[in-house]
């Protein structure tokens, strides 16, 4: 049984369909992708399956529960974990602190209105491995809002992930970075890989096939190919689309 | 390898320490420097509800404009429990906190969804539909009167009373109160609950996404704020002997929101302290030489707005970090001389 699946997934806004009986399944352990062109669908995709809007028809299961139109907490709380294309960071807390409220441990305390959580090094050593596990060592205590572009791309997945998530989408990653911080977040998802489920959306086909196990292709609001990267090599749906030959 | 990386938070920092003891030798100093007991009291009633308020627009980075109602709450609630119910101190001043509470947990529940101009509209508009009740209320509320001759009750402690007709002795029992909310306070937001608030003030939408109910927060936010704003308004009409509707004005409203940005209330917890000190002797003094005191201190506050929105205390950071670089970066040489 797959782990996370949607099935006929419909959105629109207004008269605009964005999502037209979308179906997708992910399995434990593997790395999938979510490919297409810009305006495909591939964030209100996104959108949809980690709560942050409702489908107007279609369910989405993870572990065989229906978390369909469910809050985004309580989606994160039931162990899915997101990054987002446009940064969403806690801008004025330290690297250290961004990390450090996204932990399950503090979420679990977060009524605790007395006790004192500078005093939890419990959490800020499990804070500051997380950065480690990203690469972000030694920047702990740099506001988030003064990392470098690329320091801030990997914060945002240490959010992500210090949400201890059993399945972790991501979303266009690698949006604005160049070819060194490309390659440094390829081998980061490629370590993560080896632990986590992971989701990826993304339009940079050579970055995606490099790194998915599966990959499915999202165009005109609708899954338009399925398959392993060799397989949609020889796709001739993704051939003709705009998304061009991957190298 | 953390506590290196983040310094622990003081139970008892050094402003909190400067604060208690200047406050509590007030009867010594204060007559000699030209002031009077009474006007202490009064600083410290509005910087303890400058303190809950800031809790909303400092921490949380909700605009409140209409939080003068839950002030004046207080104090109508104090007085119409002495008055109605049962003249006790405790049960009064507890009943004030409880009544201003529940009543912005309402509020709050029909606002908590809401985050910016559309907030502080709210705000504003609730605020104005209490004002309009204590007025028209004539029955229970005394209309434009107010409730009038209120007793300054003695604190009972059960083996001890205290009478309190004397502003040093009332002075002395809010400070109890007062230390203990503020104490509560800074425990407050340096927990994980405050320290969550503050992440959710910088980014809802993540904070929502890594699993945290936002509105619940904020709601909780409100409702706080509002009960420290209750106890406030309550000690107000204790010392007053009287509640009356402009209390729970925009006016009020309106000069905590000024107490808290001139202080510094965004940068630093103690510019609400800083803001009620400044305003209400800025009242004073300039109110001695003239009655336009208010405009002039209108004109500082869109000065502070605009060249100082961190107000006093943001001030203060900013020359103790210069005054800091600068002795780092003298040569020891030079400092041995």
């Amino acid at each position: 049984m797959a782990l996370f699946e949607a099935r006929n997934l419909h959105k629109r806004f207004g008269r605009q369909v964005v999502l037209e009986d979308v179906s997708l399944s992910f399995e434990a352990g593997r790395l999938s992708g979510i490919m297409g062109p810009n305006g495909a669908g591939k964030t209100t995709c996104f959108n949809v399956l980690t709560g942050r809007y409702a489908p107007d028809r279609g369910e989405v299961m993870f572990e065989g529960e229906a978390i369909t139109g469910m809050a985004p907490r309580a989606i994160a709380q039931r162990g899915i974990s997101r990054s987002f294309q446009v940064m969403n960071l806690f801008n004025d807390y330290t690297a250290l602190d961004n990390v450090l409220v996204a932990l399950p441990d503090i979420r679990r305390r977060g009524y605790d209105g007395w006790s004192d959580l500078s005093a939890d090094t419990a959490a800020h050593d499990k804070a500051a491995a997380v950065l480690a596990r990203v690469g972000l060592s030694g920047k702990e205590p740099a506001p988030a809002k003064s990392l470098s572009y690329g320091d801030r791309r990997a914060l945002e997945i240490a959010v992500a992930l210090a949400a201890e998530p059993r399945l972790l989408f991501l979303d266009e990653p690698t949006a604005g970075l160049g070819s060194e911080g490309m390659a440094r977040l390829s081998t980061l998802i490629g370590e993560l890989k080896r632990t986590l489920t992971i989701v990826v959306i993304e339009h940079d086909m050579k970055f995606l096939f490099g790194l998915a196990d599966r990959i499915s292709v999202i165009h005109w609001g609708q899954v338009i190919a399925e398959g392993t990267p060799a397989e949609l090599r020889e796709n001739r749906w993704v051939q003709r689309s705009t998304l061009g030959r991957p190298a | 390898m953390s506590t290196a990386v983040r310094p622990r938070t003081s139970r008892l920092p050094a402003p909190m320490r400067v604060l208690f003891a200047a406050l509590l030798t007030t009867p010594l100093w204060l007559t000699q420097v030209g002031l009077y007991q009474y006007l202490a009291l009064e600083i410290m009633i509005w910087m303890l509800f400058a303190l809950g308020y800031n809790l909303l627009l400092g921490y949380a980075g909700l605009p409140s404009f209409g939080h003068g109602a839950y002030f004046g709450i207080g104090a109508y609630a104090f007085g119409l429990l002495q008055l109605k119910v049962w003249p006790n101190l405790w049960f009064d001043l507890a009943g004030a906190a409880a009544i201003a509470a529940i009543l912005g947990a309402v509020v709050a529940a029909f606002i908590s969804h809401r985050r910016g101009i559309y907030y502080a509209l709210l705000t504003i508009a609730f605020g104005q539909v209490f004002w309009f009740v204590a007025v028209k209320w004539h029955s229970v509320t005394g209309g434009e009167d107010g409730l009038l001759n209120l007793r300054r009750l003695p604190a009972d402690f059960g083996f001890v009373a205290f009478d309190l007709k004397s502003n040093v002795a009332l002075f002395y029992f809010a400070f109890g109160i007062f230390a203990f909310v503020v104490f509560a306070l800074w425990r407050l937001v340096h927990s994980p609950w405050g320290r969550i608030l503050t992440a959710i003030k910088q980014n809802e939408m993540r904070a929502a996404f890594v699993g945290y109910n936002v509105w619940l927060y904020k709601w909780l936010a409100f409702t706080v704020s509002a009960g420290i704003a209750g106890i406030a308004g309550g000690l107000f009409a204790l010392a007053q002997q009287s509640a009356y509707p402009n209390v729970m004005s925009l006016h009020s409203s309106g000069f905590v929101v000024m107490m808290v940005l001139i202080g510094g209330g965004l940068v630093s917890f103690w510019g609400p302290v800083l803001g009620a000190l400044f305003f209400i002797l800025a009242r004073d003094l300039l109110g001695a030489y003239t009655e336009t005191w208010l405009l002039w201190y209108g004109l500082l506050f869109m000065a502070v707005v605009l060249w100082q929105p961190d107000g006093i205390a943001g001030l203060w950071q900013r020359w103790r970090r210069r005054h800091r670089s600068a002795l780092r970066s003298t040569p020891p040489v030079a400092k041995a001389v």
